[in-house]
C-alpha cells in the first residue's frame, strides 16, 4: 500500500529525520496563505500515488502567493497523467506547500527487500536528483548496494559507509549516517516494502534534509498496522483494482479487451501470455483464489464486466479446491446481475468439471468450451 | 524414488480442525498419504475424523507419532509461530502453505532456519507431492498426477498443475512435483529442488515454471549450467505482464531488465534447458526431449 509524500514526510519526522518547512493545502487559497508563511516563495508538490511528477508538470516553483494561488488552481482537481500512470493519470485532491530548499548535494536513498540476499538491503547513490532507473541502466556501479543482517539489524560502520558512498564530506557523515540509521528503522518496524528518497540533500548550513519521501507498507503486513492502513487514499487506485482488493480479490487493470477470469496468480499469468500468443490482448489479471464461493467468483465476474474495455470473457479455471460447478454457477450469477451477453470462453478442468460444464451449457449464455489452453486462446481470437 | 518424501513419511498437520487444514488433511489421507496426527492447541485428546489423533504441541506429536513432516495451514499471523514450534520439535522437514506471511517475518525465519537442520518448503506454496509413493502433502489435486520420471519444480501452484495436467494427458508421468511458492523469500529454492532432482535415481528430466520478477530464475539458471546434469524444459511466465504491478505473488513485481521474461529466459537458454515456447506447450516440448533421450 503507498502513502502520500507529507505523510511519509510526517513519519519521517516522527524518527528524527529533517523534512522541509511545509503545509498539505486543499484549496488554492491554502496554498497562497501557507506561501506567505513560508516568506512568500514556496514549492507546490501534487500528491500523488505515481512518481515522474516533475516531468508531468505535478511539481511547481511559485514566487509570491498570488502565483501559488493560480499555480494551485491549476493543479487541484484535475487528474495527473505521468509515466508511471495509466492515460487517465490520477487525481490531485492536495498539494504540498514547501519552503525552496537550499541544495548543496543531491544523493539517492532507498531501503527494499531483496530476494537474492534474502532480507533488507540499502541501496545509496551520489547521483541524487535523478530518474534512478536510468542511472541504473547507464551507469550501475553507481549504486552501492548494502544488504542488512536481519538479527543484528544495521550496523554502525555500515550506516558511516552509506553516508560515504552517497558522497557526503567528512563533516557531514555524522548526520548522514544517523538519518539512514533513523530510516532502517522507520523501515522495520513500519513493515514497509520500500522507503525511498530522491533527493536526500545536504543544504547550505550542512543539514541534511529529505526533500522527497516514499514509503509503500507491505500488504501481507497490514493487519498489524491498523494506524497505517488509516492512511490509504483510494482516490488514488484505479476504482476496479481498489473493489477488487476490497474483495480480497486479485486484479490487475490491463489495456486489451479480454476478460480473463483466473484461479491461481501462476495461471493467471499464462493464460495472459497465451491470449497474447494468439494475438488477443488481456483486459485484466484476476485471481479469484483458491477457496472462492459463488457469490466471491460472481464479485469477480462483475468486475470484469464493469469494465467498459471487454468485449468477451474467458474463463481458465483449474479446480482444486476451487470446484468448476462453483465457479459456473458464479459466472452465471454475475451475467444475470450485469444482464450481459457478452461472449463467453471457457476453459474448465478438475473438480466437479462436468456439472460446472453442464450447468454453464443449459444456462443459455454464449459459451464456447475448450478443453486446453492453447485451444482457449484460439477461441478468443477467432471471435475477435 | 522422487525427493523429499517415500512410504517412511509420518505427516502431521498443524492447525488440522481448521477449515482449509481439515479439507487437505483429508484430502491427503485419502490419496494414501500416511497422515499420523494434527496438532491444534488446546484441542490435544480429540480425533480428526475419529481416527487421526490431535495434539496440543507438536512436540507431543513428535513423541507419540515419530511424525517427521508437519504441513502447515495456519494463518499468516500465527504461522511463524507454527514453523518455529516445529523446528524446536526436531521435524526435519516442514512445509508451510499459508498464503501472506509478511516478508520481514519470513527473512527473519529464513535466517533462524540456516542456523537448524530443518528444511522448510514455501510459504505460499502448493506443496509437493510424490505419485510413486502414494505421498501428497498439498493442496495439488492429486487425481492429475501420475507417477512416472518427470520431475516438476514451479514458483506457482495451478499454473503447476497445469504442467501436470498437460503431462499426465500425454501418460507422461512424475517423479515429484514441488510449489517452491511465490513469495520474494522462501525456505527452499529452485536450486534446491533442482540439485534434489539431480541426484534422484528416479528422475530423467525436470520441467521447470519460473515467472517474472526477482532474479531467482537466473539463480537456477547458473546452477543449470555449472552442475545440473539432466535435460531440463523451461517455461517463463509473465511476459503480458506490465511492468511494476504486483501480479498476485509479491514476488513477481518487475524491478528491472533482469527481472523480465526475456532475460530470464535468454539466461535459461544460455545453460543449454529447452525452451517452452507457450503456457500450452508444456507436455509436448518434455515430450519431444523424452523421445530424444530414448
Amino acid at each position: 500500500m503507498k502513502i502520500h509524500e507529507y505523510q511519509a514526510k510526517e513519519i519521517f519526522a516522527r524518527y528524527g529525520v529533517k523534512i522541509p518547512r511545509g503545509k498539505v493545502v486543499r484549496t488554492p487559497q491554502e496554498a497562497s496563505r501557507a506561501t506567505e508563511e513560508l516568506g512568500g516563495q514556496s514549492v507546490l508538490k501534487s500528491q500523488v500515488h505515481a512518481g515522474g511528477r516533475g516531468n508531468a508538470g505535478g511539481v511547481k516553483v511559485v514566487r509570491s502567493p498570488k502565483e501559488a494561488e493560480d499555480a494551485a488552481q491549476q493543479m487541484l482537481g484535475k487528474n495527473l497523467i505521468t509515466r508511471q500512470t495509466d492515460a487517465k493519470g490520477v487525481p490531485v485532491n492536495e498539494l504540498l506547500v514547501e519552503g525552496l530548499a537550499d541544495i548543496a548535494q543531491e544523493t539517492y536513498l532507498a531501503i527494499t527487500i531483496d530476494s537474492s540476499h534474502r532480507g533488507p538491503v540499502i541501496l545509496a547513490s551520489a547521483q541524487g536528483g535523478m530518474d534512478i532507473e536510468e542511472v541504473a541502466a547507464a551507469n550501475p556501479d553507481d549504486i552501492h548496494t548494502e544488504p542488512v543482517d536481519s538479527t543484528l539489524g544495521l550496523m554502525p560502520f555500515q550506516s558511516r559507509r552509506l553516508a560515504a558512498k552517497l558522497g557526503f564530506s567528512p563533516e557531514l557523515a555524522r548526520p548522514a549516517a544517523q538519518a539512514i540509521h533513523a530510516l532502517y528503522r522507520l523501515f522495520v518496524e513500519n513493515d514497509c516494502s520500500l522507503v525511498e528518497i530522491n533527493p536526500l540533500i545536504a543544504t547550505g548550513d550542512g543539514e541534511i534534509v529529505a526533500l522527497d519521501a516514499k514509503i509503500t507498507v507491505e500488504d501481507d503486513s497490514l493487519f498489524r498496522h491498523a494506524d497505517l492502513y488509516e492512511l490509504r487514499d483510494v482516490s488514488q487506485e484505479d476504482k476496479l483494482e481498489a473493489q477488487a482488493a476490497d474483495l480480497d480479490i486479485s486484479y490487475v487493470s490491463l489495456e486489451g479487451d479480454v476478460g480473463c477470469l483466473v484461479n491461481g496468480a501462476g495461471l493467471a499469468m499464462a493464460t495472459l501470455d497465451a491470449a497474447k500468443n494468439a494475438g488477443a490482448s488481456a483486459a485484466n489479471f484476476l485471481d479469484v483464489g483458491g477457496g472462492a464461493t459463488d457469490e466471491k467468483v460472481a464479485s469477480a465476474v462483475e468486475i470484469i464486466l464493469s469494465d467498459p474495455k471487454v468485449k468477451q470473457v474467458l474463463v481458465n479455471i483449474f479446480g482444486g479446491i476451487l470446484r468448476c460447478d462453483i465457479a459456473a454457477r458464479g459466472v452465471i450469477l454475475a451475467y444475470k446481475n450485469k444482464n450481459s451477453s457478452l461472449p463467453l470462453v471457457v476453459r474448465m478442468l478438475g473438480t466437479n468439471v462436468d456439472e460446472g460444464k453442464a450447468i454453464l451449457r443449459d444456462s443459455g449464455l454464449n459459451v464456447t468450451f475448450a478443453d486446453t489452453i492453447a485451444e482457449a486462446a484460439q477461441a478468443i481470437s477467432a471471435a475477435r | 524414488m522422487g525427493i523429499l518424501v517415500d512410504e517412511n513419511t509420518r505427516i502431521i498437520v498443524q492447525g488440522i480442525t481448521g477449515r482449509e487444514g481439515s479439507f487437505h488433511a483429508r484430502a491427503c489421507k485419502a490419496y494414501g498419504t500416511n497422515l499420523v496426527g494434527g496438532v491444534t492447541p488446546g484441542k490435544g485428546g480429540q480425533l480428526f475424523d475419529e481416527e487421526v489423533p490431535v495434539f496440543d504441541t507438536v512436540a507431543q506429536a513428535v513423541e507419540e507419532t515419530g511424525a517427521n513432516l508437519s504441513l502447515i495451514f495456519v494463518p499468516p499471523p500465527f504461522a511463524p509461530d507454527a514453523i518455529v514450534e516445529s523446528a524446536d520439535a526436531g521435524v526435519p522437514l516442514i512445509v508451510c502453505i499459508t498464503e501472506g506471511i509478511p516478508v520481514l517475518d519470513m527473512v527473519k525465519l529464513d535466517k533462524y532456519l540456516q542456523s537448524t537442520p530443518v528444511r522448510l518448503i514455501g510459504p505460499n506454496c502448493p506443496g509437493l507431492i510424490t505419485p510413486g509413493a502414494k505421498c501428497k502433502v498439498g493442496i495439488m489435486p492429486g487425481s492429475i498426477h501420475q507417477a512416472g520420471r518427470v520431475g516438476v519444480v514451479s514458483r506457482s501452484g495451478t499454473l503447476t498443475y497445469e504442467a501436470v495436467g498437460q503431462l499426465s494427458d500425454l501418460g507422461i508421468g512424475q517423479s515429484s512435483c514441488v510449489g517452491i511458492g511465490g513469495d520474494p523469500i522462501t525456505g527452499t529454492s529452485f536450486v534446491d529442488v533442482l540439485r534434489m532432482f539431480n541426484d534422484d535415481s528416479g528422475t530423467d528430466l525436470v520441467v521447470f515454471i519460473g515467472e517474472i520478477g526477482g532474479t531467482k530464475e537466473q539463480e537456477a539458471a547458473a546452477y543449470i549450467k555449472a552442475e545440473f546434469t539432466k535435460p531440463i524444459c523451461t517455461l517463463v511466465v509473465g511476459a503480458a505482464a506490465p511492468a511494476g504491478k504486483r501480479m498476485g505473488h509479491a514476488g513477481a513485481i518487475i524491478t528491472g531488465e533482469s527481472a523480465r521474461v526475456e532475460a530470464k529466459t535468454a539466461a535459461l537458454q544460455d545453460a543449454g534447458a529447452t525452451i517452452i515456447p507457450t503456457p500450452a506447450d508444456i507436455g509436448i516440448t518434455a515430450q519431444a526431449v523424452l523421445q530424444q533421450l530414448k
